[in-house]
């Protein structure tokens, strides 16, 4: 495929368009300089934010479904930065594809088109690492973040279950690895860096996910970790707010995975708060 | 077929089964082939240091009958050799080609000194000490290796390849004076006082008439990388079951010491992980690995008796001890040599400041517990030898899903195979333990004697010529 012709579907997802901008802005600007062009799916909705674990009600596809048809309409990958929304849609995909019943009865409900299963769900991650490749990324870095000791951290959404997320090894995962190395980074193993975050507990049990939240900073911190990067708006918000108390010496800065790329790519207007505070220091 | 092939028995596998089926066979007055995959014969229970229950000294129990079968006038031992073709012979019986791998040592000539393993220069890591401890580049398994003869590992040797580059044109065949350049090293060659070094050997062919077969192939570990949650391989202080066995063994790399891996320091707390795989239809293996239990358990009681200010934990699902005296030998571990018993699935295993991290889960107190260790232990998952479907496919045997040879009838007929003639035995039927394993390979060469004598019987009785037909 020409540099040119690696168009995607993309779905931003409702955190993107709202407390996760930045997330958003960053991810479109190191995708333009990689040469991959980004159409945000017209007129999209929720993808659903959770996986229906009821799979009998099909009703509780239709969100999902509906992004899923709007992508296959434009012909080209479903691509999306947000981790929920890639396990949701990513999910649901599969679920459609096998169930053809449960899409037939969809169809009867959706107007603006069909399921067909045409489209391929995809993180823009996954689409860095696949489509563009590390040796290309490393091509495009113009300033490398040497000596940036950097925890991947996974979170569980991104990962599993392994066998229908189809991204990356649940247990023993590399790409973030792989990329922040490609940044001229060095990648910190952290035994938490694919553990939960604590999630939607936030809502239900805010206790128990500021306990796992801050196991995780802890657990990176320890590695000899100077930064976290993270690939899901939910994953930063509940590390930013389990360390909101501590003395800003003591915090340490969660980043997008797309904004570290953009700090290496010199596009540092987009590259967020983390990087700001290291280029005044 | 010859009649002297009619009644000669191939046994595919020289662990402790193919062993015993052998003696049990050549004592009756019947010729056997034994052919082994690897340099010496043993199998793993050479690998042991004490056996369950009665914590017999492994080698000491085993020795007798390795030397026994490599001295026997009826067994002609074919190791370092695979079987690579079967036909099957007119007469029913079995034409068996046989490749013996190039040792590079010319054993008629070798005198098994060890002069050449003592002075080889080179050291690579060795399968039969499970990553604990090294071997030379010219080496056997073990002193006490029947036969106790070396191959020459040609990947890692110096001195072949050295050899063999310069022959394709990868190193300059001259040195700078213009004169032959000959290849580095060749230490062994230089020192052995017979000459028994042999450059330019190749893999020979033999073939073999037989009237019967028994497959006792045995079983591996599933590996560690298969196990991403528990370091997937990459932490030195996480050990398979077997590596284990070698830091107990007096004869192996630690001379027996309880010494962890990255730092040789003595583990004051080891943590032993039962089910690592097995009973993990999604990520491991479906079924119970069932010897586990025991080993895990002698293990514990063994590293008490080295280490006795050491702790000891066990994760557990459930302890399976059926067998005699197995439930009153973990009963002992528990109660005389206070192992740890802890209920549940370990969920992750990770190090942190110098130490281990086993994240678990303690299904008694309905608590999540994280527990320190110097060493973890991975009681991994029997699994067959990858090369057993290939094996038992070339004499017309079926393996299951998981590789497992399959009998003929799994409850009335365990030792029979769905092929005539060919017969089954020990760990590549299933996971086994020792006796269990004996106990098979003597039935099965039974199943051969029976079939033996009633030729032996046909060819006495029938009228000249028709002998060999009727059977």
């Amino acid at each position: 495929m020409t540099e040119a012709g690696r168009a995607y579907s993309y779905f931003p997802g409702c955190t993107l368009a709202t407390t996760a901008v930045d997330y958003d802005v960053s991810g479109r600007a190191v995708a333009a300089a990689l040469g991959l062009e980004l159409n945000e799916v017209p007129d999209w909705n929720c993808c659903g934010a959770a996986f229906p674990l009821s799979a009998d009600n099909v009703m509780s596809f239709i969100a999902p479904a509906r992004v899923l048809i709007a992508a296959e309409r434009s012909g080209h990958d479903l691509a999306t930065l947000c981790a929920v929304c890639f396990h949701v849609l990513k999910r649901s995909d599969a679920y459609l594809r096998t169930h053809s019943e449960a899409a037939e009865r969809l169809n009867a409900f959706i107007t603006e088109g069909d399921y067909t299963g045409r489209t391929r769900v995809r993180h823009l991650l996954g689409v860095v690492r696949d489509d563009v490749g590390w040796e290309a990324v490393k091509q495009r870095v113009a300033a490398p973040l040497t000596g940036l000791a950097a925890a991947p951290y996974y979170g569980c959404l991104l990962l599993r279950p392994q066998e229908e997320m189809e991204f990356d090894q649940a247990e023993r995962p590399r790409v973030l690895q792989d990329l922040l190395r490609a940044l001229g980074a060095t990648p910190v193993e952290f035994p938490r860096q694919a553990e939960c975050c604590g999630s939607t507990l936030v809502v239900s049990a805010p206790g128990a996910n500021r306990r796992l939240s801050t196991a995780v900073v802890d657990s990176a911190r320890l590695a000899g970790a100077a930064m976290i990067v993270t690939a899901c708006p939910l994953c930063k918000y509940n590390l930013d707010q389990a360390q909101a108390g501590r003395p800003s010496p003591e915090q340490l800065p969660v980043a997008y995975f797309t904004q570290v790329m953009a700090a290496a790519f010199g596009l540092l207007e987009v590259a967020g708060p983390a990087f700001a505070v290291e280029a005044s220091t | 077929m010859s009649a002297a092939g009619s009644t000669t028995a191939l046994v595919v596998g020289a662990g402790i089964g193919g062993i015993t089926a052998a003696l049990d066979i050549a004592n009756s007055g019947f010729p056997v082939v034994l052919v082994e995959r690897e340099p010496s014969i043993g199998g793993h229970m050479a690998q042991l240091s004490e056996t369950f229950p009665t914590l017999d000294c492994s080698q000491c129990i085993m020795t007798p009958r390795t030397v026994e079968v490599g001295h026997h006038d009826l067994v002609r031992l074919h190791t370092y050799s695979e079987i690579e073709s079967v036909r099957r012979s007119d007469s029913g019986g079995f034409v068996v080609g046989i490749r013996r791998r190039a040792a590079y040592v010319d054993w008629d000539k070798c005198t098994g000194c060890g002069v050449c393993q003592e002075k080889c220069p080179f050291k690579v890591e060795s399968a039969f000490e499970r990553g604990i401890g090294p071997r030379k580049v010219i080496y056997t398994l073990s002193p006490q290796a029947v036969p106790n003869k070396p191959v020459l590992d040609a990947e890692h040797c110096r001195y072949l390849q050295s050899k063999w580059d310069m022959q394709a044109g990868r190193i300059p065949s001259v040195d700078k004076q213009g004169q032959p350049a000959s290849p580095k090293c060749g230490a062994c060659a230089k020192l052995c006082p017979t000459g028994a070094l042999n450059w330019d050997q190749q893999d020979t062919l033999v073939e073999e008439e037989v009237g019967a077969v028994i497959l006792a192939t045995g079983y591996d570990l599933l590996p560690a990388s298969r196990l991403p949650e528990y370091g997937g391989g990459e932490l030195k202080d996480v050990v398979d079951g077997l590596a284990f066995e070698r830091l107990l063994a007096a004869s192996g790399p630690t001379a027996g010491k309880v010494l962890r891996p990255s730092d040789g320091a003595v583990p004051k707390h080891v943590v032993f992980v039962q089910c690592s795989g097995s009973r993990d239809p999604e990520r491991g293996v479906p079924y119970c690995s069932k010897i586990c239990c025991l080993y895990v358990a002698k293990q514990a009681m063994l590293y008490k008796h080295r280490v006795p200010d050491g702790e000891a934990s066990v994760f557990y699902i459930d302890v399976r001890a059926g067998g005699k005296g197995y439930e009153e030998f973990v009963t002992r571990a528990q109660e005389e040599h206070h192992v740890r018993y802890l209920r549940g699935k370990v969920s992750r295993i990770y190090s942190q400041d110098g130490r281990l991290i086993v994240k678990g889960v303690d299904t008694l107190s309905h608590r999540a517990v994280e527990v320190q260790a110097d060493l973890v232990v991975l009681a991994t998952a029997i699994v067959p030898r990858v090369s057993t479907p290939a094996v038992a496919g070339l004499f017309g045997v079926a393996a299951d899903g998981n590789g497992f040879l399959v009998s003929g009838d799994e409850e009335m007929a365990p030792v029979e195979s769905g092929a005539e003639g060919v017969f089954l035995a020990g760990a590549a039927l299933g996971p086994k333990d020792i006796p269990e394993t004996v106990a098979q390979a003597s039935g099965a060469a039974a199943k051969v004697l029976s079939l033996f004598l009633r030729r032996r019987m046909l060819e006495t009785t029938a009228p000249a010529g028709e002998g060999m037909r009727a059977a």
